[in-house]
């Protein structure tokens, strides 16, 4: 709000400038928001750095006030204490606790009324402060425009380094955990291990002498995870490719425009809905079909996750490959044509030879898809890690689990909820060197034709 | 060719022309096999479409609609209010589930403990809460007797609707004959209606299918997309801008287009993971609320919001901006006074599109607790809350017959709020976009 007095200020005053002196440098309104920037940008940062920083400094501040014999027990641990006071002050908890957590959440209590009533105080001041400084500057020879441009193209800068800033957290959150439980299970063992049985830990850590039971080795999911991808892919590339020769090649203007949109609906779906159906509807019928023909279909096999997953790739493949196909030359098909070709040979012989690497692009990109989709396994895919190539069978994949170890509460420091990191690691190097490889194809082939 | 160096005979004329002829049958059949494959593999992938439609809307149109009972309640005001202060307490520890129940049981006329106990399991735990709800809007039916329609149990309701069978032996059936002998009383006596459901739109999540609702999972889904629209769309088109018009060519800047275009490759549920250990595990923020998914759909939309913007504002022509520059107008003013105008369609049609797919994003709010059963209808970003399509996830675990066709209305709505999203993404293409 002061910011926006300052602007008026400095507006009225850069007009009057105007008036008496008949010449400024730059338009009346610069002067404005030059005076609205001094004042705004500080106080932001300030008020920032002080809320997001108080929280830090109570927790150190607060060491002070627990007990030395609680901080020294063997269980003792940070986070739950600060969850008790935070309990405290939420005014949730349950039972009596003890006094010197009563006595740190008042503390706590106290400072933050003083870091809020400081904060206001000193953002207020700051932007008052700021706003003066830039309202002093104002001249007739001030060049208004050119800092306030200045500035605010600092910012547009500064917004585009938050795409970095995500990365990195990405990056240094599931790394971190994933070095964590590389420390505690051998990376040997969960690259190549052929069982995968986090669920004994619980039993394993309260000492029931079931100790060793609980396996990482992550085959049988990324067995898993290629199972229900092939299955997919076994729908998706025909009809996609398919779909797109007749789209590009035989299909008139007006049908292109009526199928191409209705089949990129199938991607626009949410993937809830896709599972939901697999669950509900193709997994049943996939079952007693499979019962007429005297097969044995799991309930939650392979077959039904991946049938559903395959229709939701389809136009994965048919739009890139469609975008491909059509960026062959047309000197290219009319070379074809005058020699006496018909459209198939063409098609064949001709295009589809010349766009296979663009193809064969869209059909990485799509594995990719399939392998980081998540809800249509949750649902639709067992939880049972079976190594196990057969589709009729039951079997996880990657996103399953890690869906499954971080739902709910979850114990920090186990080794199964730091397993899962280390599997959204591994999921992440997939997909990337996939998509960096499609694209590189994608690419050079692009630039064939240019 | 490879046989470039071989040496060719001239063929007699006509014998050419012969062999060619004879094949050109054959070639033509071939193509229009390749046409009808082309054909074949479209309708396929339409049909799936409509299969997928179909059978979600086979099974949840009926979940709009539900069985009631209307029952003449007396409304006594000593036994429903015995604060007589007629407050919300007052009214809800009252008695009206015993009103109710008279009610019922003069319609049926059940005999002994037994049948008494059949009885009660006719209607929704919800009645007595909506006595006390109609008392507490409208004091004045206290005192007499009107009739009040309430939602039947799930287990009457399926079998109303057949899905439980009659004959069925008794001991397989959730319902008991007893119960049955009533129900069937009560169709009788024209007491039941089959209606448009009060609670699937105003009723919140509930471990009940007849009164479970979805209007706390579509609040929470509009604060979170409401988050995640004011941190994605200001932050994706000041990318875009930079990016597009002031961003120097050096490697700063190629890192950050590799940067985001890796990040719209990067699996959904790899964005919940950050949001786990970064907000909620490093900042400390709570489980479950809006804020913390909006913040983690908005950084999942934001490459889409960014390339898209981009897009858009590299369509407009040079000439646009060579004619702002030849009166005088600077960089940014050119790109603020004349670009973006021009560009905002195009923009916002992207931003809706990443919109549309936020709404129906799932993953990663299991990731960050937005899977909470949480019956509160949420208020604000800070609130726990759960969104559409988390509820859907949830209502399809459970194993009530009647929460598959709840399930399947929940999807309807979903995807009825997708479909006008995208409606109007392709509105805005389509009128406002101009083409040069």
């Amino acid at each position: 709000m002061i910011p926006t007095i300052w602007f008026f200020y400095g507006n009225k005053t850069a007009q009057k400038i105007k008036l008496k002196n008949g010449k400024l440098h730059s338009l009346i309104h610069y002067y404005g928001l030059f005076v609205l920037l001094y004042s705004l940008i500080p106080s932001i940062f300030v008020y920032i750095i002080i809320l997001v920083g108080d929280d830090i400094l109570f927790s150190y501040l607060i060491n002070d006030y627990i007990p030395e014999n609680i901080k020294n027990s063997s269980d003792y641990n940070k986070v739950i204490v600060m969850t008790q006071i935070q309990n405290i002050l939420d005014g949730i908890y349950f039972g009596e606790q003890p006094d010197w957590v009563k006595l740190a959440a008042e503390k706590i209590q106290h400072w933050s009324n003083l870091s809020l009533f400081v904060n206001y105080s000193l953002t207020i001041s700051i932007s008052i402060l700021g706003g003066f400084l830039g309202f002093r500057k104002i001249n007739p020879d001030l060049r208004s425009r050119n800092s306030v441009e200045t500035i605010i193209i600092y910012v547009l800068g500064f917004s585009s380094l938050l795409a970095i800033l995500t990365t990195v957290g990405i990056v240094f959150s599931v790394i971190f955990e994933s070095l964590r439980f590389f420390a505690i299970i051998p990376a040997s063992e969960f690259l190549f291990g052929l069982t995968w049985n986090p669920q004994f830990e619980g039993a394993e850590r309260a000492g029931s002498g079931q100790e060793g039971l609980a396996s990482y080795g992550s085959v049988p999911l990324f067995v898993g995870t290629f199972l229900i991808s092939f299955v997919a892919l076994c729908i998706a590339v025909p009809i996609g490719l398919y779909s797109a020769i007749y789209l590009s090649e035989y299909a008139s203007k007006k049908e292109r425009s009526i199928f191409k949109p209705l089949l990129e609906i199938l991607a626009g779906i949410p993937t809830v809905v896709y599972g939901f159906f697999a669950a509900l509807t193709v997994a049943p019928m996939l079952r007693s079909g499979g019962t007429l023909i005297g097969l044995d279909v799991a309930s939650e096999s392979a077959l039904a996750a991946g049938f559903v997953m395959g229709i939701m790739i389809i136009p994965f493949v048919s739009s890139l490959s469609d975008d491909v196909i059509n960026a062959v030359p047309q000197s290219i098909r009319d070379a074809g044509y005058a020699l006496g070709s018909t459209k198939n040979e063409v098609v064949l012989q001709v295009i589809l030879p010349a766009a296979l690497p663009g193809i064969i692009g869209s059909i990485i990109l799509a594995v990719s898809r399939a392998i980081g989709e998540t809800m249509i396994v949750v649902m639709a895919a067992g939880l049972a890690a079976n190594l196990s190539f057969n589709p009729l069978d039951a079997v996880t994949t990657v996103t399953a689990q890690i869906v499954t170890i971080l739902v709910g509460d979850q114990e920090f420091e186990s080794a199964k909820t730091l397993s899962a990191f280390a599997l959204a690691l591994t999921l992440i190097v997939i997909t990337l060197i996939l998509n960096f490889y499609a694209l590189h194809i994608v690419k050079k082939y692009r630039e064939q034709y240019e | 060719m490879s046989n470039n160096n071989k040496n060719y005979t001239l063929m007699d004329a006509k014998k050419a022309e012969e062999i060619v002829r004879s094949n050109v049958k054959k070639r033509r059949r071939k193509d229009i096999v390749l046409k009808s494959i082309g054909q074949f593999a479209i309708f396929v992938a339409l049909s799936f479409l409509v299969f997928l439609f179909v059978s979600i809307f086979a099974k949840g149109i009926p979940g709009f609609f539900q069985h009631y009972v209307t029952l003449e309640v007396n409304l006594d005001q000593k036994r429903l209010d015995p604060k007589g202060d007629l407050s919300a307490d007052s009214l809800y520890s009252g008695d009206a589930r015993k009103l109710v129940l008279e009610a019922l049981y003069k319609e049926i006329n059940p005999k002994g403990r037994k049948q008494k106990k059949a009885a009660k399991k006719i209607l929704s735990s919800n009645a007595e809460i909506r006595v006390a709800q109609m008392v507490l809007e409208n004091p004045s039916l206290l005192g007499k007797t009107i009739p009040i329609t309430f939602a039947l149990d799930d287990d009457i309701d399926s079998f109303l609707r057949g899905y439980i069978k009659r004959d069925t032996p008794e001991s397989d059936r959730r319902i008991n004959n007893t119960v049955i002998k009533f129900v069937d009383v009560l169709v009788e006596k024209n007491l039941v209606d089959y209606k448009f459901s009060d609670y699937i739109l105003s009723g919140s999540a509930s471990r009940s299918p007849e009164i479970a609702g979805v209007k706390g999972a579509l609040i929470g889904s509009i604060l979170t997309l409401f988050v995640c629209f004011i941190l994605s769309f200001p932050i994706g088109v000041a990318t875009a801008i930079y990016l597009e018009g002031f961003a120097p060519k050096n490697r700063i800047t190629e890192i950050i287009e590799i940067n985001i275009n890796n990040l719209a490759a990067v699996p959904s549920v790899v964005f919940g993971i950050l949001g786990l250990a970064i907000f909620i595990g490093v900042f400390g923020m709570p489980r479950s609320i809006p804020l913390v998914g909006g913040m983690v759909l908005g950084i999942m939309t934001l490459p889409t919001i960014i390339i898209s913007s981009r897009a858009a504002i590299s369509a407009v022509p040079p000439s646009i901006l060579d004619a702002a520059y030849g009166v005088g107008a600077s960089k940014l003013q050119t790109m603020f006074h004349h670009v973006i105008p021009l560009a905002i369609p195009g923009m916002l049609t992207g931003t809706i599109i990443g919109m549309a797919r936020a709404l129906g994003e799932t993953a990663p709010l299991l990731m960050i607790g937005m899977v909470a059963f949480i019956v509160d209808i949420p208020n604000s970003i800070q609130e726990p809350a759960t969104v559409l399509p988390v509820q859907i996830f949830m209502w399809a675990d459970f194993a009530e017959r009647m929460f598959v066709n709840k399930t399947s209305s929940a999807t309807i709505i979903l995807l009825v709020f997708l479909i006008l999203m995208n409606g109007i993404a392709i509105f805005l293409r389509n009128k406002l976009e101009r083409r040069w």
